[in-house]
């Protein structure tokens, strides 16, 4: 039954906290009035029945995420099929064809359209379903839910009906947004997460209404009711205004008794609600936009080319009517055996212009081969097959999730290998929000002896430089290097290579990776195992460690596997502090009401001693205070009062003797800081009696105080309290990184990309994990920018929004003031080493998001080497990623893992979702889903390598390929009195597109790998040739068209004149047009497979089938095409048998067009190759001759060269701190030969 | 995080049953979908690129030279006729000439100037006769051609489809505008006889052109075209139609006429007597009898061979370039140096 298996105190959490569960006035204002459209909603809580029939009927419970349904499925699909301009274009062809003006058959029109329409329309069917699978998934999900007389059952999210009374059980999801009715607390306090919400790591405390407290166990809503009267559903996720109408008294509710949808329960372990909002109409839903329709750069490149091939198609399509206008007017009245006399409006000498404008139409659809008809279809072919290699990728997988990497929408592939700038949330994404406590510094001295990864990888770098350096000049005094002890380590298990570091740093990682208690890496003998007692200050480790067991909000669970205790935390950082205290020794195991207990086990007596606190006070944490402290009296009846806070805050506020070991403590943090650890201070004070009490009858008067001035009395209240404090001592705390962030983020930075970080977080979390991630390091100059206390500015101007719109004004000109002393620090550094980072906040941001300032941030922020923004909304990513997207002009990636980065993964031109996590909005919205952030190296460096070299050069080859096909039509056109004739059979040319050069460029798409992917992830900068856009550049694209030109004249041009009037056999017979038309496409064939072929650089059997096994289908299909009936045929009928393949002039033409039609790109490979070769030629070279095997040397430094210059990343640390040991080397060095001079003498 | 530990080890139901759908998320191993498939990645090196130009012209030149000997090995004899054989003072309305129903045979002589062996293959060519032009190309009608039982078939044939109602066999405008000169060839005043059985596919007489179809109503109508068919003959056999339905890619085209199967001598003169009947003057196109022998590669035509020598030269003058560039500024392969982090280190 529900409430079995857990026995828990029961707690009033509301008589503790201070400050976030302060009690809505409810009386003051009395119940919303809800009049007016917008308020319409009407809920019959615990009578779904109700809710069944009109007006009442809400949508249900289940969510569609799918484009279409089995009805709207073909007209929706068919419209977005024929929205594209060349589909409709070929629709149009297609129904002209059936009218005497087409030139083809009608056949040859409408088979290719409806394969190439129909195979994009069967991509579209199963993309759709299988978001329809995953909305399944959600939809399936099981809730347990009121089933009438107090009995609950378990039933599928999709059958939940507004009205319903839902039991959600810790760690589950809300079933949609619901109306708090009661907790497993007392109060009817629940915790929830949001951060698939907001992306906020704190838990948010709800509360019920007071009235439905009663209702706590199953049995209760035998016979509940009552009616909600609220508003219609909306976005705002953090309004909500409504009434509860209950046992004829009306109640008001606000948005702290609402439960939206996609947040969790937590530290609860069960609540009961009303469901209001259902389905489509949850808030979070409402908040989901349609994800946009995004393009690849290429793509909209490729638009270009295709409207200038329509311009081309229509020019000559003039040019064709205008010539057949002139001819059919001036020429066809004298060509008696076209009979001019006895025509239709098609060829009719005495109406040219009108048979040319019928002529028209027919040129347009005859010069159709111009575009090709399959480029889209093939490319989507493509597209999907690359995105199963994503989605195959076993690199990609991760074991612990078991997810793979999944490309959501296909059509985004090439667009991976062209990123500039990555825009990456923190929290999930960077951070695996897992904290550990790390190191602390107690009166003075640091604990702690883990080092920083940092430090060890700048020893071993230093070490390798040096023995190099050592070889050519031997005689550098290698034991004054402060780094000895590690060289000298890292030298015995550590080969030459310095690119070998990064593995040595991945492998610790892994080791890392399973520490023995969560939340717990501390390493120090001197504090573990009681021993701190014998260590000089014992007394103020003893407080330390009684701080950090006693200031806090957390509820203790036991756990029945270990025997000891886990803790539910407000926040992951004092779940940390409780863990460290258990293993220190001081374990706290029960709270109640008014105290907390704690078990020392290193007492002196030697045994463990369970000690009870009296909590007199909570003032709890905010945002703002940035401090929480609690006021606790211990069994001697000493009053203390114990505070944890951000060391500036705590800082301020210590008393006069309570400094002495600030000096010190600030020089940790700073140590700790650099590393990327969070940092608290930890301070207490001790309270006389009396002065607590006076002190606690002003905090009640505040507490009991009816009025706007409440928070602030109580704040001033507490402010009172927490001042002369004494220092005791500071905790870092390791923000756990994901596996292999730092890695993955130095290797990016090499390949080029800029990283800039947006999270929700605070500032100072944001730049710990900069400073942990490498993003940020010591020396790096930081331009922060941050609105000036516009509190201050606005008590003044409080009286007239006048003045309020001038601070406004004069916020702005600050910022933009910091922001062109950040420009002109950048532009006045002389250092080529010096780097700039910006951090900039969320307030601040909405300043210079605006449209005056939003340039002159860009272009600071483009100078920087990273950015990192904190406390920024999800809408603000939103913009900034769309400021960058447009303001840069370059391709922009967005990765995240919440309902917040939402908004950023629609806008960017990519979007990444990480599907770790158990929420999906990230994932639903996002291009491609991964697991982790660190496979982002390899999605893009290798998959968006290859894809974008792959769409390129196919893309480049449909264009050269349909323009040596259509042109040859144009020119022989031209020899037909400009008909229209082509010199093609109908069925050659359907085929042309659709099957005998289709799989070759398709496997080209696929397949196609300049470099392997070792090589890739070796060589980051290669990655470059993608944002440049070395392969789809104008250049390159007209040098192909040129290319297809070119192979147009040389294939008609040959033909016209070896075919010209004599035999062109010993038998004497003449070639007739099915003759030249089927040699001429042979020769196409030939031509167009040995350019794919030269173009190609890996070969694997399926190419060389696809390539090969084109030109035997030519010939496959000539022969049986020639043995089928001869009214199919027509005159192919037996061609090849009877009359090309026994004449040599076919064999000997083919070879001659084949050979000339390669030739100048062959000479412009080679000489390319051979003078001026490209990277990946050279690094191919290498390979093929395993040069790489054969000189490692060489290898790796030319690895360790390829890397993109970076200021961010480890590497680039790395760098730094060995251009500062250098430094001091150099002077040591000097002093010690002027020693070693000395003394001769 | 002590609470993500308590759910795992407390939740149990997300966890528990994962196992199983993890593993059937892990994609399978092969080498195909890893992108491993063994390939080869042949590189141009210079050695290559060398050897194959060197390739290509060392077989190109010998094809080239070999098909310049095979044309030039060709005898040809052309006379063109549509002006000189009109009797000068019906030169200024050649028209009115070739439409009136005057005797229109002409004599022509034709000296051999090499000897040509048989078979001597005699053609006719015309000149600015638009036979691909789409409207003539489209109509026919295969289906009649081929089967007595389509003699109705002649939709494609407009606008020669029927004449009186009945339909027109062979319907449309090729047949109907057949070429009509004939030619008989005399030497030393003995006939030569022209062969005109073989001149055309066999698959068309035997499986394009019907045995039971014969010319019905064919130039029946008020517009007289071209020849006349033997309407005891069924079309399998009337060669010349055969011929002429395979229409010709060019507005300049020559047709088969016939096979003269004896040898001729250089320097003999042949008499040719012509009945120059076909309209090629409203349209000013030539006309011209051509005899030739032919080669293995057909009839004279230096452009093969030319084009052949041209290819097969400028890919020997390659592979020279660029062996000489190659001996003059060597690129050792795979030299890193060319990578562009070592050309321009500040580039990038």
């Amino acid at each position: 039954m529900p409430r079995a298996g857990r026995i828990r105190e029961k707690l009033r959490w509301s008589n503790l906290y201070t400050f976030s569960c302060l009690r809505p006035n409810v009386l003051e204002d009395g119940p919303h009035s809800l009049q007016g459209p917008g308020f319409s909603r009407i809920v019959y809580c615990n009578q779904p029945r109700v809710h069944q029939k009109k007006p009442l009927n809400y949508p249900s419970n289940y969510i569609s995420t799918t484009k279409y349904n089995i009805i709207t499925f073909l007209p929706k699909a068919i419209f977005e099929q024929f929205r594209r301009v060349a589909n409709m274009y070929f629709l149009m062809a297609a129904i002209l064809s059936l009218t005497p003006v087409a030139p083809f058959s009608a056949v040859s029109m409408i088979a290719p359209l409806a394969f190439v329409v129909g195979l994009s329309m069967a991509k579209e069917a199963l993309e759709d379903w299988r978001r329809f699978m995953q909305d399944m998934k959600v939809n399936s999900r099981k809730v347990s839910i009121h089933k009438g007389d107090g009995i609950f059952g378990y039933k599928p999210w999709q059958k939940i009906r507004v009205g319903d009374v839902v039991r959600v059980e810790k760690d589950q999801f809300f079933t949609a947004d619901l109306l708090l009715l009661s907790s497993s607390y007392d109060d009817g306090i629940c915790y929830v997460e949001t951060m698939n919400l907001d992306g906020e790591t704190n838990l948010k405390i709800k509360r019920s209404l007071e009235v439905t407290l009663p209702l706590v166990d199953d049995l209760a809503f035998k016979n509940f009711t009552a009616k909600i009267r609220c508003e219609d559903p909306n976005p705002n996720l953090y309004t909500f205004v409504g009434n509860l109408e209950y046992d004829h008294q009306v109640y008001a509710i606000d948005p702290s008794q609402i439960l939206l949808r996609d947040s969790k329960l937590r530290n609860t372990s069960y609540v009961y609600g009303v469901v209001i909002f259902t389905g489509p109409d949850s808030k979070v839903m409402q908040n989901s936009t349609k994800s946009p329709s995004k393009r690849s750069t290429i793509e909209r490149k490729m638009d270009y080319i295709i409207y200038f091939l329509f311009t081309l198609l229509v020019l000559i399509s003039l040019i064709s009517s205008i010539g057949f206008a002139v001819k059919t007017k001036f020429e066809m009245p004298d060509w008696w055996y076209l009979q001019p006399q006895n025509t239709t409006n098609l060829y009719d000498p005495t109406k040219p212009a009108l048979s040319g404008i019928f002529h028209l139409v027919t040129a347009l659809i005859l010069y159709g081969y111009l575009i090709p008809i399959s480029l889209y279809v093939s490319i989507e072919v493509v597209k999907v097959l690359q995105a199963t290699f994503i989605n195959q990728d076993l690199h990609m997988y991760d074991e612990e999730t078991g997810n793979p990497a999944q490309a959501r929408t296909s059509n985004l592939n090439e667009e991976l290998g062209q990123v500039d700038t990555i825009l990456s949330d923190k929290t999930g994404t960077l951070t695996c929000n897992q904290m550990d406590f790390f190191k602390c510094s107690i009166a003075g001295v640091s604990y702690g002896m883990g080092s920083s990864e940092v430090e060890i990888a700048a020893a071993k770098k230093m070490a390798f430089d040096i023995s190099e350096h050592n070889s050519e000049m031997s005689s550098v005094p290698m034991h004054n290097i402060k780094a000895r002890g590690l060289m000298e380590n890292s030298r015995s298990n550590f080969g030459v290579s310095e690119i070998e570091l990064e593995t040595v740093i991945t492998s610790k990682d892994e080791k890392d990776q399973k520490p023995m208690i969560k939340g717990f890496s501390f390493e120090d003998s001197r504090l573990m195992g009681g021993n701190w007692s014998k260590e000089p200050n014992a007394d103020a480790i003893l407080l330390f460690f009684r701080i950090l067991a006693l200031c806090h909000t957390a509820i203790p669970e036991p756990n029945e596997e270990t025997g000891s205790f886990n803790y539910e935390a407000e926040s992951p950082d004092e779940g940390a502090f409780l863990v460290a205290a258990r293993e220190f020794g001081f374990e706290f195991y029960r709270r109640t009401q008014t105290s907390v207990f704690i078990r020392e086990r290193y007492s002196s007596s030697g045994h463990p001693i369970e000690r009870e606190f009296k909590v007199l006070n909570l003032l709890d944490f905010s945002s703002k205070r940035k401090r929480m402290s609690v006021i606790v009296q211990d069994e001697d009846g000493q009053i203390l009062l114990l505070c944890k806070g951000a060391d500036s805050i705590i800082f301020d506020r210590l008393s006069k003797d309570g400094r002495i070991y600030e000096e010190s403590t600030s020089r940790h943090l700073n140590e700790y800081g650099e590393t990327g650890l969070r940092t608290l201070a930890l301070a207490y004070r001790k309270l006389k009696e009396s002065e607590y009490s006076v002190w606690n009858s002003e905090f009640i008067k505040a507490k009991t105080t009816i009025g706007a001035d409440r928070d602030a009395m109580l704040e001033q209240v507490s402010d009172m309290m927490e001042k002369d404090l004494i220092l005791v001592g500071a905790t870092a705390v390791e923000d756990k990184l994901q596996k292999g962030v730092p890695q993955c983020i130095d290797k990016l930075a090499q390949a080029g990309l800029k990283i800039w970080v947006l999270t929700g977080d605070k500032m100072e979390t944001a730049i710990n994990i900069g400073f942990a991630c490498s993003l940020l390091r010591q020396c790096m100059k930081q331009i922060c920018i941050t609105t000036m206390n516009t509190d201050l500015l606005a008590q003044d101007a409080k009286k007239a929004l006048l003045v309020f719109l001038i601070t406004d004004q004069a916020v702005k000109e600050n910022i933009l003031m910091q922001l062109i002393n950040g420009l002109q620090m950048i532009k006045l550094e002389k250092d080529p080493h010096a780097a700039f980072a910006l951090v900039i906040d969320g307030k601040t941001l909405s300043y210079a998001l605006e449209e005056d300032l939003k340039h002159q941030f860009l272009s600071l922020a483009v100078n920087c080497a990273s950015v990192i923004c904190c406390r920024v909304s999800p809408k603000q990513k939103a913009l900034v990623t769309r400021l960058v997207k447009e303001g840069t002009g370059k391709t922009t990636l967005a990765i995240g893992d919440g309902a917040n980065d939402v908004g950023m993964i629609q806008e960017a031109d990519i979007g990444i979702g990480i599907s770790g996590v158990e929420g999906m909005q990230a994932v639903m919205a996002s291009d491609f889903s991964i697991a982790q952030f660190r496979f982002l190296e390899r999605l893009l460096v290798v998959h968006g390598h290859w894809c974008y070299k792959r769409i390129a050069q196919m893309i480049c080859y449909f264009f050269y390929k349909n323009i040596a096909f259509g042109l040859t039509l144009f020119y022989f056109e031209a020899y037909t009195g400009f008909s229209g004739q082509s010199v093609y059979d109908d069925w050659y040319m359907l085929l042309f597109n659709v099957i005998l050069t289709s799989l070759p460029v398709i496997s080209l798409g696929v397949f196609e790998q300049d470099v392997s992917s070792e090589v890739c992830l070796q060589f980051p900068a290669l990655y470059q040739q993608g944002p440049r856009n070395v392969f789809f550049d104008w250049y390159r694209i007209f040098g192909w068209m040129a290319n297809g030109l070119y192979s147009s004249l040389i294939v008609f041009f040959l033909n016209l004149n070896i075919f010209y009037d004599q035999a062109f056999r010993a038998g004497g017979q003449t070639a007739d047009m099915a003759a030249v038309g089927a040699t001429m496409f042979t020769c196409i064939i030939w031509a167009v497979n040995c350019q794919i072929a030269l173009t190609m650089s890996h070969f694997t059997w399926i190419q060389h089938l696809f390539v090969w096994g084109s030109i035997c289908t030519w010939y496959l299909f000539l022969l049986l095409y020639g043995l089928s009936s001869p009214i199919i045929s027509g005159n192919s009928f037996q061609i090849l048998v009877e009359a090309l393949a026994p004449a040599p002039i076919y064999w000997s033409v083919t070879l001659l067009v084949a050979v000339a039609c390669n030739l100048p790109y062959l000479a412009h490979l080679s000489f390319q190759r051979s003078f001026n070769p490209m990277d990946h030629h050279v690094i191919q070279e290498i390979k093929y001759y395993k040069k790489d095997t054969e000189d490692q040397h060489m290898w790796t430094r030319e690895r360790s060269k390829a890397r993109q210059k970076t200021k961010i990343g480890f590497t680039a640390r790395v760098d730094a701190k060995i251009r500062q040991l250098k430094g001091k080397l150099q002077k040591k060095y000097s002093s010690l030969s002027v020693q070693t001079i000395i003394p001769p003498s | 995080m002590n609470s993500n530990v308590a759910s795992s080890s407390g939740g149990g139901g997300v966890d528990g049953s994962s196992p199983p759908r993890r593993n059937s998320k892990r994609p399978k191993y092969s080498r195909f979908t890893q992108q491993e498939l063994p390939a080869c990645k042949p590189i141009l090196t210079p050695k290559w690129v060398i050897s194959a130009f060197m390739l290509v012209s060392f077989v190109f030149i010998p094809i080239g030279v070999a098909s310049l000997l095979a044309s030039r090995d060709v005898v040809e004899i052309v006379d063109r006729y549509e002006t000189v054989c009109i009797p000068e003072d019906k030169r200024a309305d050649k028209l009115n000439y070739i439409q009136s129903t005057e005797n229109k045979t002409c004599s022509r002589t034709l000296i051999v100037p090499k000897r040509m062996k048989q078979p001597i293959y005699v053609y006719y060519q015309l000149d600015n006769f638009y036979q691909n032009h789409r409207r003539y190309v489209k109509s026919r009608s295969d289906e009649q051609l081929r089967d007595s039982k389509n003699e109705n078939d002649t939709s494609a044939c407009d606008p020669e489809d029927d004449s009186n109602g009945l339909p027109v066999v062979p319907c449309g405008l090729i047949a109907w505008s057949l070429f009509n000169d004939t030619y008989s060839f005399s030497r030393n005043n003995q006939n030569l006889t022209v062969n005109k059985k073989g001149i055309s596919w066999k698959s068309d007489r035997e499986h394009k052109f019907g045995n039971d179809v014969y010319p019905k109503n064919f130039q029946n109508g008020t517009l007289r075209g071209g020849a006349l068919l033997n309407t005891t003959q069924p079309l399998s056999e009337q060669e010349d139609l055969i011929v002429w339905m395979r229409t010709a890619a060019l507005p300049t085209f020559r047709k088969l006429y016939g096979k003269i199967e004896v040898d001729l001598e250089a320097n003999e003169t042949i008499q040719v007597t012509l009945q120059n009947n076909y309209n090629t003057y409203s349209f000013d196109g030539k006309k011209k009898l051509v005899l030739s022998t032919t080669s293995w590669l057909g009839g004279k035509n230096d452009f093969l061979g030319i084009a052949y020598l041209t290819i097969g030269g400028l890919c020997f003058f390659l592979s020279m370039a660029f062996t000489v560039v190659y001996l003059v500024k060597p690129r050792r392969l795979g030299d890193p140096s060319y990578l562009s982090w070592n050309i321009n280190p500040a580039g990038h």
